[in-house]
């Protein structure tokens, strides 16, 4: 199975309708797992309890990134190589998108104000990803206010690697800018600073949450598929000669 | 939820939200799906048919 074979919208409904059922029980046990590591996790001997959160929001805030640069590449298979199901997964993943980074935003306060004494801080981490939620909304939009899919797939493709240049600003904000928000404690030169004990748990969210993104996705594709076989199918309807008054 | 410490609410608000908004993403894909094929029902039972020659509720 190549990209080619799933040009055809068709032969990707059959596909989606075959390993969804797989990744949605994927989803359920991982995400099941990381649960109940995250609920038997030590506290942290700085933050207490507080650091469950950070079993959320954490795969938040790596899958509002993941998201735009999944859409970024759709945007390249849109204006580039023309691939017939690119617009459809980049209008698809949006509202995912849109929630994850939302849910982040959220989280992260709920976190910040017990540990930083605020709720919202305007340094450039939460602004950087404040700004790329607003992207999501406009995106949204976007698609909303353009009728047909192959126009809108066109502006929506551009403004999405435009908005592409928000990632690495997000990324490195930390490292640039003096920041309320900690640095990179994961993913970094020297390794992981976070203890087994956290780490774990963490990653394991993080690999049900992306299921849950691919799952949550091929769902959406699928009915964006259906989506735009409703509206060529009404306009065939519309034109066809009327019979009987 | 004493286990919590004195941040509880935080923490359980945290996890109730993030429960609820995926649920809700799931309602949305769910309802979506039934909304579609609804209307590819609807049209198949008016007689459309895909230039295919398939039946318009045919997703296969």
């Amino acid at each position: 199975m190549t990209l080619t074979d799933l040009a055809n919208p068709s032969r990707f409904l059959a596909l989606a309708g075959r390993i969804l059922p797989w990744l949605i029980a994927a989803t359920v046990l991982v995400l099941a797992i990381g649960l109940y590591q995250s609920a038997t996790a030590p506290d942290d001997y700085q933050q207490g309890a507080t650091v469950k959160i950070m079993f959320i929001h954490v795969p938040n805030a790596w899958l509002s990134m993941f998201v735009w640069g999944v859409m970024s590449v759709a945007a390249l298979g849109t204006l580039v190589w023309r691939h017939p199901l690119a617009d459809v997964a980049q209008k698809a993943a949006a509202p995912i998108g849109a929630a994850f980074t939302f849910l982040a935003l959220v989280t992260g306060s709920l976190w910040g104000r017990p540990m930083w004494g605020t709720y919202w801080e305007w340094d450039a981490r939460l602004t950087s990803v404040l700004i790329l939620f607003l992207m999501y909304l406009g995106l949204m939009a976007l698609w909303r206010a353009v009728d047909d899919p192959s126009r809108a797939a066109r502006a929506a493709a551009v403004l999405t690697l435009v908005g592409a240049i928000n990632i690495p600003i997000i990324k490195f904000s930390v490292d640039w800018w003096n920041t309320l928000h900690q640095p990179a404690s994961v993913f970094r030169m020297g390794g992981s600073t976070l203890d087994r004990a956290f780490l774990i748990p963490l990653l394991v969210m993080a690999v049900g949450f992306t299921l849950l993104f691919l799952t949550l996705h091929i769902a959406a594709m699928r009915n964006e598929i259906l989506r735009r076989r409703v509206r060529t199918l009404q306009m065939l309807q519309a034109g066809k000669p009327r019979t009987s008054a | 939820m004493t286990s919590l410490g004195p941040y509880a609410t935080f923490i359980v608000t945290s996890y109730a939200l993030v429960a609820a908004v995926v649920a809700a993403l799931i309602a949305w894909v769910i309802a979506d799906y039934r909304r579609q094929t609804a209307r590819l029902h609807d049209l198949e039972a008016s007689g459309v048919v895909r230039r295919s020659g398939r039946g318009a509720a045919d997703i296969s």
